[in-house]
Order: structure tokens, then sequence, then C-alpha cells
């Protein structure tokens, strides 16, 4: 199958302006500015089924929908934040296939009537924010972006913008933060940002993948996107494989395909001739699930992930093998959690301060069973209370680690 | 010396990419531009800064304080920082940076008798595919170095003590 998102594996240089133009490149951005009103541009996104690639899996074209039209000027902001364990796609999409982000981007900005739009990347992306600057520019120089496109009364302008290393600024309200100049903390919702975003007006934030999907969206119509995938999950996903495969990497495959055929076909199996252990299907924010012939022919989508004791979430999919202890796995998570916190909210700030403390314990071969049994107290008691999902969603491999795999920590607390 | 006499086009071209009334947005490009030459951000840079955006330099401080790659001390002109995250880890992280340590006589946050390369441990820098890798903070911005192995890294800092930032 042709990829539909990592384009640049079909087609040479992709990323050359004219090369993306002669393969159907800004078509779709000329039709919906020329001929098709904002809200038919929402629509089709709406009918696709195409949900958000951040992790959330929010239905895109709905989102789109909220955007306020009492209160101007509106923005589009996108994330391009990535700095979860296991999560790689972006920045691949970025410095690939850039045009197809950059135009799926000036889409939503029709979409929604906005005429500024920001770039939010993680501060360690220096070099691909001076590579989409230079990309900018070229489409501005070729009258895809600036004043009165295609001879309409329509204006846009994209500007890229570095955070400067912090997890939490993925989370959409920390970035609008963060792009405002502050301490990137996230803020209480609601209002959400279609009511209430950037500089305190209407904004629509997506992750790079979901901007990527929308021109051939726009190109082919909803019902080709709707026919790839599975009937909850339309369309294609990067799946980022890493960890004890012999071949990590971005794979791009429709929703539903199974995880077995995502390790052993595209990953080439396990290193050194190892079995797998477990995985956590959404990186270290994940659930760690213990994988059996049952997990490995589970279909890869949201709705067959949670049957499975998981979520895709951003489907950075890592693997662990029989050889690596669970403390050890929880240990790492929690070390980067606690750095991560934000502070803002006290159950994620204390409980991962406790969190880290005790698993660097346990893992040391210090600790007790009930240093375990508090772990996982501490882990249960902040699940519900925090302000954000980086506190919410660092519980997990803990929570999951412990009872899913005993007989790793009993081990641990022996030695 | 205030940024916008050192550097006017740039401070420029930053406070356009902003409404006017929001011109704090800039403080972070800003701050890149200040640490540029010294590798970290000084009292009167924070200063300036304060007052070309009309915030307080409490204000500056606490964004300096909050993300990881700005800097308020100075270091080796280099830092080189290496993710130990959980899916580099799980490929050999963290014996490379043992073995890098060990290499360098150095322990991790601590810096090379000549000055030239901090050596520090990061989060997540979003290659898990391509690890180990570290990415080197410098004059010359931020770069990635993939698929690094001891013997690629101290070439790597051979490199860059001959002013060259380039992997052979």
């Amino acid at each position: 199958m042709e990829h539909i998102l990592l384009r640049h594996r079909d087609i040479p240089d992709i990323k050359n302006l004219n090369v993306y133009k002669k393969n159907g490149g800004f078509a779709a951005l000329k039709k919906a500015v020329t001929k098709m009103k904002p809200t038919d541009v929402t629509e089709v996104v709406k009918n696709s089924g195409l949900r958000g690639r951040g992790g959330a899996g929010f239905p895109t074209g709905m989102k789109w929908s909220f955007i306020d039209n009492k209160n101007w000027p509106h923005y589009v902001v996108a994330n391009a934040d990535e700095s979860e364990p296991g999560t790689f796609k972006d920045r691949e999409i970025m410095e690939e296939n850039p045009f197809q982000f950059l135009e799926g981007l000036a889409l939503a900005c029709y979409a929604v009537s906005a005429n500024v739009a920001y770039i939010y990347l993680r501060g360690e992306f220096w070099q691909v924010a001076a590579f989409l600057d230079e990309k900018i520019a070229e489409m501005e120089e070729a009258g895809f972006l600036g004043d009165n496109l295609f001879g309409t009364d329509y204006s846009l302008k994209i500007y890229t913008h570095l955070g400067a290393g912090a997890y939490i600024c993925g989370e959409e309200t920390a970035l609008l933060e963060s792009l405002e100049g502050k301490r990137g903390q996230p803020r209480v919702r609601p209002p959400f940002p279609p009511s209430y975003g950037l500089y305190g007006k209407p904004t629509i934030i997506n992750n790079v993948e979901t901007f990527t999907n929308v021109p051939p969206i726009l190109t082919n119509g909803a019902d080709w996107y709707k026919s790839i995938g599975t009937a909850d999950s339309a369309g294609v996903k990067i799946f980022s494989l890493s960890g004890r495969v012999r071949k990590p990497g971005n794979y791009e495959l429709p929703f539903g395909a199974t995880f077995r055929h995502l390790i052993y076909e595209h990953g080439m199996g396990i290193q050194d001739g190892r079995s797998v252990k477990a995985i956590m299907p959404a990186g270290a924010s994940s659930s760690l699930i213990v994988v059996d012939d049952k997990v490995l022919d589970t279909p890869m989508d949201y709705a067959s992930v949670r049957t499975i004791g998981g979520d895709l979430g951003s489907a950075s999919v890592i693997v662990l093998d029989d050889t690596v202890d669970i403390d050890w796995v929880i240990n790492k998570t929690i070390h980067f959690f606690k750095h991560e916190s934000c502070g803002k909210c006290t159950p994620c700030r204390e409980g991962n301060y406790w969190m880290r403390h005790l698993t660097e314990r346990i893992h040391s071969g210090g600790g007790s069973t009930g240093d375990v049994d508090l772990l996982l107290n501490v882990a249960k008691q902040m699940q519900g209370k925090c302000l954000c999902a980086l506190g919410e969603f660092s519980t997990m491999a803990v929570v999951t680690g412990i009872e899913r795999f005993p007989q790793d920590f009993k081990k641990a607390v022996k030695a | 010396m205030s940024l916008e006499k050192t550097h006017p086009k740039e401070v420029k071209q930053i406070l356009s990419k902003y409404p006017p009334e929001h011109k704090r947005s800039a403080v972070m490009p800003l701050l890149y531009l200040a640490q540029r030459e010294e590798g970290y951000v000084t009292k009167d840079a924070m200063k300036d800064i304060a007052q070309i955006l009309d915030i307080t330099e409490t204000d500056v401080a606490s964004i300096i304080g909050f993300y990881t790659l700005y800097h308020d001390k100075k270091a080796g002109k280099y830092r080189m920082q290496i993710c130990t995250d959980l899916p580099c880890a799980l490929r050999g992280a963290d014996e490379f940076l043992d073995n890098l340590c060990s290499n360098l006589g150095v322990k991790v946050g601590e810096t090379t008798e000549d000055g030239l390369v901090t050596l520090e441990a990061v989060m997540c820098l979003a290659a898990c595919d391509r690890t180990p890798m570290f990415q080197t903070q410098g004059p010359d911005g931020i770069k990635y170095h993939e698929y690094m192995t001891v013997d690629r890294t101290m070439e790597l800092i051979d490199a860059l003590k001959r002013g060259n930032g380039e992997e052979k």
C-alpha cells in the first residue's frame, strides 16, 4: 500500500516544493480556498472520521466546528512538541514530508477562518524549526501562503515557535501558556481552546500527524478515508515502534493491523531471539500489557486496545522482552514524570516525588513489600485528581505494572 | 549592551511574529538569542529582555528556571545531552553514557578539563528508534547525533575541539 502520510518513502525528494506540487501538492488548498466555504472543509473532515493523532483521539472535524464565531481573531496552533518516551513520528513528517503537513495546517486555518497559525515545536527540534522556516518561505514565494491566496481575500501567515525542553508543553493549554511567554502550566478547563485559547481568543490545536491527514482527505473525499481502517478508527496511523525489537522505526499502517503484524513483520521480531513479555502501546504514559497470543492478534485501533487493558493513545509501541524487569521499567518512567511534572497541582507534584522515591528504593533492592503496597496506594490516590493528563497517566505503568507483574516486584524486594 | 543594539535585525524579526500587544510571547526566542554566545543567560541579559518586553526580571527568571534548555550558569562550550529514557535505555543508552563518562574522565553533570564539553543525562529527545543518541547544545544551536557509538562520539569531540561541529 502506498503511504498517505510518509509519502517521502514512495516519492523521493517530496520535500522539494516542485516535486510536491507535481504530485498533487496544494491542489486541496486551492480547491478549498477558491471553491469551498470554510464550513464545507470542516464538514468533509468531520465526515471522514479523522480523529486527533496526538493521543486523545478526539474527532477532528467536531473540534473544528466548536470554534467560537462570536469572538475574533481565531488562531490555529500545530502541536509539534512530541516529547514522550516512545514517540518520534512528527519529526519524520516535518523533516521528510513538510509541505503536506503545512498544507494541512493551512486547510485547518481556512476551515476555522484563522489568518495566523503557530507551529509550537519542542526546543530540541531546533534544526526542524529552521527547516520549516525555509519551507514556509518557499510557500510564501510560490503564493501558497501570504496575502490574497489564489486571488481571493483570504490571507494566511504561519510562524514557528520553539519551546525549550518541557514535556508538559505538549498538553494543549500548557502549550498556549508557553506560547504566551509564560511557564508551561496547564489551564483549568473549561473553557476549552476553541472558545478561549491563545491570547484568550478561539484557537484550534492539533497534532502534526492530524494536520498531515487533511490534504488527502480533501483531495480524495471523506468516503475514501473512511474506507480505510476500522469502524471507530478511520484511516491510517503512524505506529512508532521502539524497545527490544530488531527494527524499530515508524510504520504507517491502517488502523486495525495487529500488534503481531507490527512487531514481527515490520519490527522483524525480538532482539537476540527472545520473546515479548510486555508492551506499552502509547509510550511511557501507557498501561503495561502482558503479552500473549490474544494480545498479539489484537487489532490496533482505539476500541480494540481497550479490550486488552490499555489505550492506543499516540500509538507509540514500546516492546519489552523477557529479560526486562518491570520494577526497572516503572522506575525509569517515574523518573521521567517526576522530572517533567510542572508543579502546578499537588497530586502530580507530590505524587510523582513519592513514586520516584519508592520506585528507586524498590529497584535498588532496598525496598519491602510494604513499599510496593504504598507505591500502589500513592498511584491510585493520584488518579482522578490531577489537573491534566501528565499526572493522571504517570500512574498507569505503576498500577498496571504492580497488578499485572507481581512476580517482578516480589523478586525486587527480596533481592 | 542591549540585544536591540547588538542584534537589531533578529530582535525585530522575533517581535514581528507576535501581536504587538502580546510581545511577551517573544521571551523564549529572545532568551535563545541572549544565551547563544555565552551558553547561559547573564543577569544583564535578563534585565534587558524584561525591559524589551515590559515584564519583570522575575518573570524572565521564572522562564529560565522552568525550561531545561535555558541556563543561568556557565558550563562547557558544548552541552552533550544524552537521552537515557526508557526506549533508549532498552537499547543500551545507560551503558553508552557510563562508557562515555569513563572515556572523558567526567561524571554526569561535569565538564571536561579543557572546558569544551559538559556531559548531561536528559529526558526523552524523541529519537527512540535511533539510539544511542544525544544532542549538542552550543554556540551554533542544537544538533542531534543519532546511532552513536563511543568511538564516533570521541571523533565528534575531536571535531568540536578543532572548531568543526560536524561528525566524520
